[in-house]
């Protein structure tokens, strides 16, 4: 365990920490990102580039301004969650939880998958791409016909109040103040 | 003690034959150094030439021509009151400024300035340049959230929605060149255009088309004029720098500069043959020279489009973004291709035949008024 991973753990438990324990439902959110940033530092000293460089690019800069979206365009979330964070039965749930990740450690230290010395993988971005592109190209089809099917959807949802949304304008058509 | 310094030291000049990166360090200091005068240099000679296209002096009374005009507008932003807003969010509004900067310069680590001046030759170069620039948004969220202010929110909500819009062509328009170098390597992909101008990846009908759509999402992602609606002054005051004054603001100015920089840098990278020379004759005057120079030309063009286009309305913004921008980069795309298998048969002109019209024809599809995008009356839908 070298300093530099002891570093980056702390780090990444602390933004992952601080993203459920802060009130301030934005603060949770930037806290979420440095998890981000600590799990792709992760994945960078195991020399897995390409994982890395990929989760700041997906995870910091996509996924986490969708939720800053998601919160600022939904209304009635109030600035400050007015509830505790921690559920009634937190005793119950921290039992459960341990005892899961009891039970994981147990198993992963039983399986015989393991390499006994970690070998080192020899990951360059080509030889990724020529995986992607030949052993696993029917997952990668898979995922972006699932991607293409959301996307439809959401166009589909957004789309759903276009013929109302004429006749309404018409009634609005009047030089507004604000303008 | 001495031991430690003495490993510095020898790891600062790249001594030591086992760690031969060690000597990258003093990579750091130049790359700040260059960039910051670049950025001192830039905010005069633009305020110069955009004084010129108005018709007016620009700025002429600090020093002859008012070259000294950066070093007058550092003092004073150093000197200024830092206000912050007393209910603003403090650590967020603090950190914003400081998170926009560092990613800013950590993307110049990455770019080729010579043959063997690589800062930091990573294999997912191209990669990381991305991934870091992608910070930049949560940055700008950040500092119009924390200000409490409606201008920074709205200005804030406008710059990231603007910059990721057009992260997608930007992506878009550098596969092409990925694609045909096969490499994510900025140098590799620089090594591949050795040989006169003719060998450049914009002397390629996708180059251009890829080129001339890189320089344009670059100028949306550094939120510059024609694109500059997140910080328009006439309608949001500066959009997310509302509340910020001082040294702050001035970190935010640096940052968008930086950017600027970082996407002409790698534009020279990806599409004008970086370090290399436009004739083989000129091969011995040093690769950076030719970098800066077609860099310069590239931030001489920046402001002169700044003076010349009027700013877009945010609904042209999107449209520009998703109806033209994507599929003419996805053209450019197929383009590459069809250059990648036509190009080792039938040579250059094979390659020309088949792809110009490839790129010509839709472009001149999707640039046309058709009777659905007619120009009619705008109706305003405000929240009631």
């Amino acid at each position: 365990m070298s300093a530099a991973f002891v570093f980056i753990a702390l780090i990444t438990l602390a933004g992952a920490g601080g993203a459920v324990f802060f009130r301030q439902i934005v603060h949770c959110v930037l806290c979420l990102a440095v998890a981000f940033v600590g799990v792709s530092m992760l994945y960078l000293q195991l020399d897995a580039q390409f994982l890395g460089f990929a989760q700041i690019l997906i995870y910091v800069g996509a996924v986490t301004i969708l939720i800053l979206f998601a919160i600022l365009l939904t209304r009635n979330s109030g600035p400050n969650l007015s509830e505790s964070p921690f559920s009634t039965g937190r005793g119950i749930g921290l039992l459960i939880s341990g005892a899961v990740f009891a039970c994981f450690v147990w198993a992963v230290r039983q399986s015989s998958m393991l390499p006994q010395a970690a070998a080192e993988p020899d990951v360059s971005v080509q030889k990724i791409g020529e995986r992607l592109m030949t052993e696993y190209v029917l997952p990668l089809e898979v995922i972006a016909l699932l991607l293409t099917v959301a996307m439809i959807g959401a166009v589909t949802i957004a789309m759903k109040e276009a013929p109302e949304a004429n006749p309404a304008n018409k009634s609005t058509d009047k030089p507004s103040s604000s303008s | 003690m001495e031991n430690w310094i003495l490993h510095i030291q020898s790891s600062l000049i790249g001594l030591e034959s086992e760690r031969p990166n060690a000597g990258r360090f003093l990579f750091i200091p130049l790359l700040i150094g260059t960039f910051a005068g670049f950025f001192a240099l830039t905010t005069w000679l633009e305020r110069k030439a955009l004084g010129r296209i108005q018709n007016r002096l620009g700025p002429n009374r600090v020093g002859p021509a008012g070259i000294l005009q950066p070093a007058a507008d550092g003092l004073k932003m150093i000197f200024k009151e830092d206000v912050v807003p007393r209910s603003a969010d403090k650590i967020v509004h603090f950190l914003a400024p400081i998170l926009l900067v560092i990613p800013a310069f950590l993307a110049f680590s990455v770019l080729p300035y010579g043959r063997q001046l690589v800062p930091a030759p990573l294999d997912a170069g191209i990669l990381f340049f991305f991934a870091i620039g992608g910070t930049a948004e949560l940055a700008v969220f950040m500092a119009g959230w924390s200000s409490r202010n409606k201008y920074a929110m709205l200005g804030a909500m406008r710059a990231v929605a603007q910059m990721i819009s057009y992260e997608v062509p930007l992506l878009l328009s550098v596969v092409p060149v990925v694609m045909l170098s096969q490499s994510l390597s900025p140098s590799v992909i620089a090594a591949a255009q050795s040989g006169g101008f003719w060998h450049w990846h914009a002397a390629t009908p996708w180059g251009i088309a890829a080129f001339l759509l890189f320089l344009t999402a670059a100028l949306a992602e550094s939120n510059r004029s024609p694109f500059d609606i997140p910080e328009a002054e006439s309608e949001i005051i500066a959009g997310h720098m509302t509340e910020y004054s001082g040294f702050k603001y001035a970190l935010f100015f640096l940052a968008e500069y930086l950017g600027l920089f970082a996407m002409s840098g790698l534009a020279v990278t990806l599409f004008l043959g970086s370090y290399h020379a436009p004739l083989p004759v000129l091969d011995f005057v040093p690769g950076p020279f030719w970098f800066f120079g077609k860099f310069a030309c590239l931030i001489a063009l920046f402001i002169w489009i700044r003076g010349t286009l009027p700013r877009l309305r945010t609904d042209q913004l999107m449209s520009l973004a998703w109806k033209f921008m994507l599929p003419m980069t996805l053209v450019s795309l197929v383009a590459a291709a069809i250059w990648f298998y036509a190009h080792p048969i039938g040579g250059v002109w094979l390659g020309w035949i088949l792809c110009a019209p490839c790129v010509v024809v839709p472009y001149w599809l999707l640039s046309r008024p058709s009777e659905r995008t007619k120009l009619s009356r705008r109706v305003y839908r405000f929240a009631d």
